[in-house]
């Protein structure tokens, strides 16, 4: 089930390699066809997943492989190394409730990426490809328990989304590519000698033998106490809690590593923007609660303020680089390292209450941010500048629109009712009751005033009022004496079309939805945050 | 002084060497191959045909089934110690007989032939020349013996760098390559001399026991080590022996600089490790060297040197084959730290690494090839639209160079993953190493990641549409390698455990 779910893009990515590049139709039918399997079985996989299981990793007794779920494992690589013994990788994947919500995420945003692609129309096919190879890479990330499994899947995803940028971005596009390429990379390579120095520290209590495994990992009693990632190298597990971090903090992106997002977003297309802000950032946070925390966790505990103080200057700096831009688009992607800055305060509580809200969050802003820039690429396509005060008054001429830009822009900065508001309050709880985080939780409070600023001051200046004199559009009085709005050399539909309503609703009713009742997703991380809680906690420790 | 062997003694002398002979039939099979390729040449001059490169292919072929024989004779010492015959040597055999016919193949491919030499008959043979030099380079187990073969090697390949001699690029590079050989292989030379004047042995394993017996003159020896590695470092091009490397891979016609480029260089590890493994001790505290220097830590400054410049300088090339042969020198620092480390799975990883190397390096050699017959230019600049214009190779170009720099899903991923496990496998003594080599990684990622940038993210400057498509065989090929480097990315198992049953030296795993 599993494979089928991380494979299908990939099948489908084939199965478009050999279609003729005239047939563009075909293309992207093929393409949503396989987003929309995943869609499926990401339902599926949601129904059949048993929340009461906590997974995280195999504790004392019970199965060796924990309680995770659809499970599947199987001997990949077994090499003899001179004198060490064997090299063992496994194909090993498995959900728990950390990762059964990030896959149904990732299903999600990748059915709608492939519908916002649709106006895609420079090399669709090898559009396409690389597209898939993309979503693959990114449900293998989520799904994979061992960890040179999870690198693999990791890496995979950088070179798709270099050429995705590179070639369909903007005009400053090849500066983005590279940049992120080098980020991401430089963060990634130092996970891989992490990855192992944990390799010689950990041992399969099973086999016997040398594991990257990630579950035998998240287990202490495993390590080889003299190893050196083993609990008497402190300074090494220190180090390489250190780099790991650093690694996943590149991805979120984190305050001082973040320069290279506001770069890809401003130049990556709509739908690759939408997959970057609405999956790929998870990735960093799902890193570290899944491989940096529960590795690690007595420096997890050593490290939690400095965490926390990162993620309250993420949240006020993001916030206010946000206030101060003029793109829409950089304000959006400005205002994704701010909220990304919620799920590191909400980790660094290290208390039930803040790690779900963060995981919760994690979702949230995956489904709104991917709003936000849909709606982004939608006012793009239409007047070909996102300058926000090119606008004005759009309320009255494009009513669909700006209705759902509202409600879009009310979940990103919390409102009651709406997700964002549970997910960020249950931060709040878990910041405000941890001794550590406290102080730094009653400073991140401003970031939420200068969020809800930045949204609300872009949204009057563009929806209300009147149309502005060097405005994008021009205003022609109609047939039926009203006055009606019209965008240079655009033939469509003023309002939201029927594409863009399809990929849009579904994102509003779940926001709206999860906003007033979370249990259908609370419900399935309970168990699982607090068995990660329970192995970070020092109690667990030795 | 000399007495002249009693007839007894003579009888036991020819005794030994015809029992030799049969386990040097490779050897004498390519030589005759060398052979019949120069009568071919006179016989069927002037005739414009592949009969000569088909003639090679075949022959070097056929080698394989003579190689593949000796997997079931005991290691041994051949010829009175000149030679031995053990897995380490035939690793490299299949390896070097594997690169001649992949040069062959490329030089079949490469249009630039037709227009600069009339003649193709040298060209082969002295390949095979250069195949049987190498061959003889790993199975060396005598200094006198290291010298002849290197010299072998790298007379023919001063000949064929130099091969279009209308081509003053080519000459001078010829020349270039000359006069750093001539002068690293004296420095060797005086090196072996001075190894010589300690211990009076040619054999390597007669001179460890010597100088483990007696002890000997640290100082000395590191000055032996140094001039040695002078040698053997200008073959595998590690700076600072490396002065010669980008003008010749520049210079030279480009199926001879994918050929230098793994070839060579792995008959120059091949050449290291056996002779400073064995023939020097080291590692144990008896030999500790008074002034905390030895060979390994000339090593350590040579394979970081390589891997920081190699990297750094290679950003601003703007002729591909320059900027390879810079990455080249990298991926010589990358392969010493493996050598580095001294124990059964280090010389694992070499090995291996090696592999990855020959897949990746010829595959984008190759590439190379195939655009230079369609744009007539190796600049980067020229490189521009091809994503469009050749698919498939562009493709295929893209994932050499991914795994050049070591990213999943390739092979060299696994290549950098062996030796870096290597190195953390000796705990925390060598982590910097690693460290630097990661480092220099991701710095490599941005100059490789300059060809991929101007064939896909920049337009031609050229609207029309040309020709492009560089053959149905060309096209298998290019499929077939860059399957073969994303396929044993994920499935490494069969190389892996050839590179550990290669790692037996002398019959035996060392450390």
């Amino acid at each position: 089930m599993l494979s089928l779910i991380v494979f299908l893009p990939i099948i489908a990515g084939l199965v478009i390699l050999a279609v003729p590049s005239s047939q563009k139709q075909i293309i992207r039918i093929v393409s949503l066809l396989a987003a929309l399997a995943q869609g499926v079985l990401a339902v599926l996989i949601w129904r059949a997943y048993d929340p009461s299981l906590p997974g995280i990793t195999a504790g004392p007794g019970g199965s060796p492989l924990g309680s995770f779920q659809f499970v599947e494992k199987l001997p990949w690589i077994s090499l003899k190394l001179g004198g060490l013994g064997s090299l063992n990788i496994e194909y090993f994947l498995g959900v728990d409730g950390i990762s059964v919500t990030m896959v149904i995420l990732t299903a999600l945003i990748s059915a709608i990426g492939v519908l916002s692609s649709w106006t895609i129309q420079k090399q669709v096919k090898g559009y396409f490809i690389l597209y898939n190879l993309l979503a693959s890479a990114m449900m293998g990330c989520f799904v994979a328990l061992d960890f040179f499994l999870f690198y693999v899947f990791w890496e995979l995803m950088l070179l798709p989304m270099y050429f995705l940028i590179g070639i369909w971005g903007g005009p400053n596009r090849e500066y983005a590519a590279i940049k992120f390429f080098l980020y991401t990379l430089f963060g990634s390579v130092f996970m891989l000698l992490v990855m192992i120095g944990l390799y010689f520290s950990v041992i399969d209590p099973v086999t016997g033998n040398h594991t990257f495994s990630l579950v035998a990992m998240a287990n202490q009693a495993n390590y080889i106490k003299t190893a050196i990632l083993g609990p008497d190298n402190v300074m090494w597990r220190y180090v390489a809690f250190s780099v790991l971090f650093v690694g996943f903090a590149i991805k979120v992106p984190m305050f001082p590593f973040h320069t290279w997002l506001p770069d890809a977003h401003v130049e990556a297309p709509t739908p690759i923007s939408v997959i970057l802000a609405g999956v790929l950032l998870k990735l960093g946070t799902y890193g570290m609660m899944r491989i940096n925390f529960p590795l690690f966790p007595e420096v997890f505990h050593a490290s939690m303020y400095v965490i926390g103080i990162f993620g309250a200057i993420n949240i006020i700096y993001g916030a206010f680089c946000a206030l101060a831009q003029q793109d829409l688009k950089k304000m959006v992607a400005y205002s994704s390292i701010s909220h990304m800055g919620y799920v590191l305060l909400g980790l660094a509580a290290g208390n039930s209450e803040g790690m779900l809200g963060a995981l919760y969050q994690m979702f949230n802003h995956g489904t709104i941010t991917a709003m936000l820039f849909l709606l982004v690429g939608v006012i793009y396509d239409r007047a070909h500048t996102r300058q926000i005060d090119k606008f004005g008054g759009l309320a009255s001429y494009m009513p669909v629109y700006a209705a759902v830009v509202t409600v879009a822009w009310f979940a990103s900065l919390g409102l009651p009712g709406l997700s964002g508001f549970i997910s960020e309050a249950f931060v709040f709880v878990g910041a405000f009751s941890s001794e550590t985080t406290r102080y730094i939780a009653m400073v991140s409070v401003l970031g939420i005033v200068f969020g809800a600023a930045y949204l609300l001051w872009s949204l009057q200046r563009m929806f209300l009022g009147k149309r502005k004199p060097d405005a994008a559009y021009d205003l022609v009085v109609g047939d039926d004496g009203h006055e009606h709005i019209h965008f240079h050399d655009w033939k469509g539909k003023i309002d939201l079309d029927g594409r863009e309503l399809v990929m849009l609703v579904p994102l509003v009713i779940i926001t709206i939805f999860l906003g007033i009742y979370p249990m259908p997703i609370i419900g399935m991380l309970t168990s699982s945050i607090n068995k990660l809680v329970e192995v970070l906690s020092p109690l667990a420790m030795r | 002084m000399f007495e002249l062997p009693s007839g007894a003694e003579i009888q036991s002398i020819i005794a030994s060497l015809n029992a030799s002979v049969g386990f040097f039939i490779p050897e004498i099979y390519l030589s005759v191959l060398f052979m019949l390729l120069i009568v071919i040449d006179l016989v069927a001059k002037g005739k414009k045909n592949n009969l000569l490169s088909i003639t090679s292919l075949l022959g070097l072929g056929g080698s394989l089934f003579f190689i593949y024989q000796q997997h079931f004779l005991p290691a041994q010492e051949l010829f009175f110690g000149m030679y031995v015959l053990d897995e380490f040597a035939l690793f490299f055999k299949y390896f070097f007989v594997l690169s001649g016919m992949i040069a062959v193949i490329i030089t079949m491919a490469d249009e630039q032939f037709d227009t600069e030499v009339k003649s193709m008959g040298e060209y082969y043979a002295l390949i095979i020349a250069m195949v049987i030099g190498m061959i003889m380079m790993a199975s060396s187990a005598d200094m006198m013996m290291i010298f002849l073969s290197m010299e072998l090697v790298s007379f023919t390949a001063y000949i064929l760098t130099g091969y279009f001699k209308r081509n003053p690029r080519s000459s001078e590079a010829a020349l270039k390559y000359l006069v750093y050989g001539a002068v690293s292989s004296g420095l060797m030379v005086y090196g072996f001399s001075l190894i010589y004047g300690l211990t009076a042995q040619t054999n390597i394993i007669n001179i460890s026991s010597e100088l483990s017996q007696h002890g000997y003159d640290p100082l000395l020896m590191i000055l032996a080590s140094l001039l040695i590695l002078a040698g053997f470092g200008y073959k595998i091009g590690a700076v600072p022996f490396h002065f010669w490397a980008p003008d010749v891979y520049e210079g030279a016609p480009t199926p001879i600089t994918a050929y230098l480029s793994v070839a060579s260089k792995a008959a120059g590890f091949a050449l290291l490790m056996r002779f400073f493994y064995i023939a020097i001790p080291h590692g144990g505290p008896v030999y500790e060297d008074i002034i905390g220097l030895n060979w390994v830590t000339l090593l350590i400054i040579l394979s970081v040197a390589s891997m920081i410049y190699g990297n750094v300088v290679a950003l601003w090339q703007k002729n591909v084959k320059r900027l390879l042969a810079y990455s080249s020198i990298a991926h010589a620092g990358y392969l010493l730290l493996s050598i580095i480390v001294l124990d059964a799975f280090g010389t694992q990883a070499t090995l291996f690494y090696l592999l990855s190397y020959f897949l990746m390096n010829f595959g984008a050699f190759y590439i190379v090839i195939l655009i230079a017959n369609k744009t007539g230019s190796e600049n980067l600049e020229d490189y521009r639209g091809l994503g469009k214009q050749m698919p498939l190779a562009a493709a295929a170009l893209t994932v050499f160079l991914i795994s050049l720099v070591g990213l999943p899903p390739t092979l060299g991923f696994i290549g950098k993953l062996m030796i870096f496990s290597a190195l953390l496998a000796k705990g925390s003594i060598y982590i910097w190493l690693a460290l630097i080599g990661i480092m220099t990684s991701v710095i490599s990622l941005y100059y490789y990641m300059l060809i991929p940038l101007n064939m896909y993210l920049r337009e031609s400057p050229e609207s029309e549409e040309k020709n492009m498509n560089p053959g149905m065989l060309s096209q298998v090929l290019i499929a077939v390698l860059m399957f073969l480097t994303i396929y044993f990315g994920l499935f490494f198992q069969p190389l892996s455990d050839f590179a550990k049953y290669s790692s037996a030296m002398f019959g035996l795993k060392l450390y």
